[in-house]
């Protein structure tokens, strides 16, 4: 019991300690593909540790949300981290209390008060993002739903890890058409929700062009901080998503021992650098979208769900 | 539902996963934009077929189903491709934005709507075949038959419509070698020249077209004559 909880915080500090270091190696990565040398992996440390020694100015005509959201945008994540599988393979002390859908839904909670925090002070560019953001978002929705629905009526459970052996138990069920569409589909899923490249540029700083950045433009010092290492945990923990409960939960440790734990954290590591690689080739070799577009490639995305979820059901 | 537990359950998933990866392609040449992006999804609809052929041939070892696979990988993917290059002029294929009558996420919608009736149709046959290998591809080969002919339908270039048409071929074809899949090897044949004289065929008259009028927007052409007071 006590080694399950330890266990739980381990992956806490392990998605908090790790989600800068991706956001580096893949703007290195990006910067290395089109030749030039670019900042070091660890920048995003020296980011948010200099921001954290920083003053903050809070305009006076905000209210509490603005205050309070980067403190959210924070939390949400770790929350998620304590449901999904990290680093292990069997559930883990707060694994049950919630499902994927619930996960879904702490994650949306941070986007919903990002948005309200953007609108709050009155810059213009802030609005202009969040509605932005809605609009990406309110597309993305019914493909996050028929993802869900679709693995868990796979699965018969909503618990990702008990969706995580499905697909590997046995080996013919990874190459089912469902199981590839859906793949397919989340991973259009991730570039849409992380403000990657065919749908937000994430190096831009064009206001007039962002999506996700523009949102944090008005916040400093350590609320800066904050709501920039949290979007960055909410990508690493998307990404964890994908791959321990939809692609590979190979590599996770397998029984309640330090030792297996401790040979996780580098495996899993080197899953996330592979998708890093993948990700890294999409956004080098894609433009990005002009706004009225993005309906068109979520709506792709929504196609392939709905056609995982028919051949699965329709198959006899 | 399928539920893996025969030894060859890792070709029936192989066959499920080349349908729906044919299906995916079918889904892109209804959404693109672009003629060379319609005609790149084409040959990728192509290559699935011919694996999809090729794996039902493993099973239960037919050099038929193999030798039909051969065919499409050499017919649709390589020759196809090279006789639209020869005939169809370059301007054709460098032009990036082809018109469309729907706009393409309702487009989408009609193309999950017909998926989802062709499904729907295949369902009461399927339950006759239960168990054999080449179930997927009855409700895949129908859904793709529709997408094509709806493709025919709102496109409004010539040479994505003949790719319509094309498609509209290849899915009655992915469904046929689940159906009959001991047709003759002449019958192949012929099909996959009869094809091979269409592209031909539609590719120089849209060469015609095109040098007479500079343009082969299909859509626009519904007047006989051009008005004379202009």
């Amino acid at each position: 019991m006590i080694a399950r909880i330890g266990f739980n915080f381990v992956q806490v500090v392990v998605v908090m300690v790790f989600a800068p270091l991706l956001a580096g190696t893949v703007s290195r990565l990006k910067e290395m593909v089109q030749s030039k040398r670019g900042p070091s992996i660890f920048q995003p440390y020296r980011d948010i540790w200099k921001l954290f020694h920083k003053d903050q100015v809070i305009s006076e005509e905000s209210s509490w949300i603005f205050r309070f959201t980067p403190y959210l945008v924070f939390v949400t994540p770790i929350f998620v981290t304590l449901l999904i599988p990290v680093l292990t393979s069997y559930p883990l002390f707060f694994a049950f209390m919630g499902d994927m859908l619930g996960g879904g839904f702490v994650l949306a909670l941070g986007g919903f008060f990002a948005t309200l925090a953007a609108v709050d002070t009155g810059n213009p560019y802030g609005p202009m993002g969040a509605s932005r953001t809605r609009l990406v978002g309110f597309l993305a929705e019914p493909v996050f739903m028929i993802v869900f629905f679709t693995v868990s009526f796979v699965a018969g459970s909503t618990i990702p890890y008990i969706v995580q052996q499905r697909w590997v138990n046995p080996i013919a069920n990874f190459f089912e058409p469902t199981h590839v569409l859906i793949m397919l589909a989340f991973f259009m899923l991730i570039l849409a929700e992380g403000g990657r490249i065919p749908v937000d540029n994430p190096s831009g700083h064009f206001e007039l062009a962002m999506i996700d950045e523009s949102k944090g433009l008005e916040y400093s010092g350590p609320a800066a901080a904050l709501m920039k290492w949290g979007g960055q945990m909410k990508f690493l923990v998307l990404i964890c998503i994908f791959l321990n409960v939809l692609v590979t939960p190979w590599g996770l440790a397998r029984s309640i021992t330090i030792h297996d734990l401790a040979l996780a954290i580098p495996l899993v590591l080197a899953k996330v650098f592979v998708f890093a690689l993948a990700l890294v080739a999409v956004e080098c070799s894609l433009a990005k979208l002009r706004l009225f577009r993005i309906s068109e490639f979520l709506g792709a995305a929504f196609i392939i769900s709905v056609a995982a979820m028919i051949t699965w059901v329709f198959a006899v | 539902m399928p539920h893996a537990a025969s030894p060859n359950s890792i070709i029936i998933q192989l066959n499920a996963l080349a349908g729906g990866l044919f299906l995916l392609c079918t889904f892109g040449m209804v959404a693109t934009r672009q003629v060379q992006g319609c005609m790149r999804f084409f040959i990728l609809q192509s290559v699935f077929l011919a694996s999809s052929a090729f794996l039902l041939g493993l099973q239960p070892l037919s050099w038929h189903l193999i030798a039909v696979a051969m065919i499409n990988l050499i017919n649709k993917p390589i020759l196809i491709p090279w006789l639209f290059r020869k005939t169809v002029p370059e301007e054709v294929y460098t032009r990036r934005e082809i018109t469309q009558v729907m706009n393409i996420p309702s487009s989408l919608l009609i193309a999950l709507g017909l998926t989802i009736g062709a499904y729907y149709l295949a369902s009461p046959l399927l339950k006759f075949g239960a168990g054999l290998p080449a179930l997927a591809n009855l409700p895949i080969g129908l859904a793709t038959l529709l997408l094509g002919a709806y493709t025919l339908t709102v496109r409004r270039e010539a040479v994505p419509q003949l790719l319509g048409l094309l498609s509209m071929e290849n899915g009655a074809f992915f469904a046929s070698i689940a159906i009959a899949p001991e047709l003759h090897l002449f019958v192949e044949l012929v099909v996959a020249f009869d094809v091979l004289i269409a592209v031909f065929v539609i590719g120089v008259l849209t060469r015609a077209i095109h040098k007479e009028i500079g343009t082969t927007e299909v859509g626009s052409l519904s007047v006989l004559k051009e008005e004379p007071s202009r």
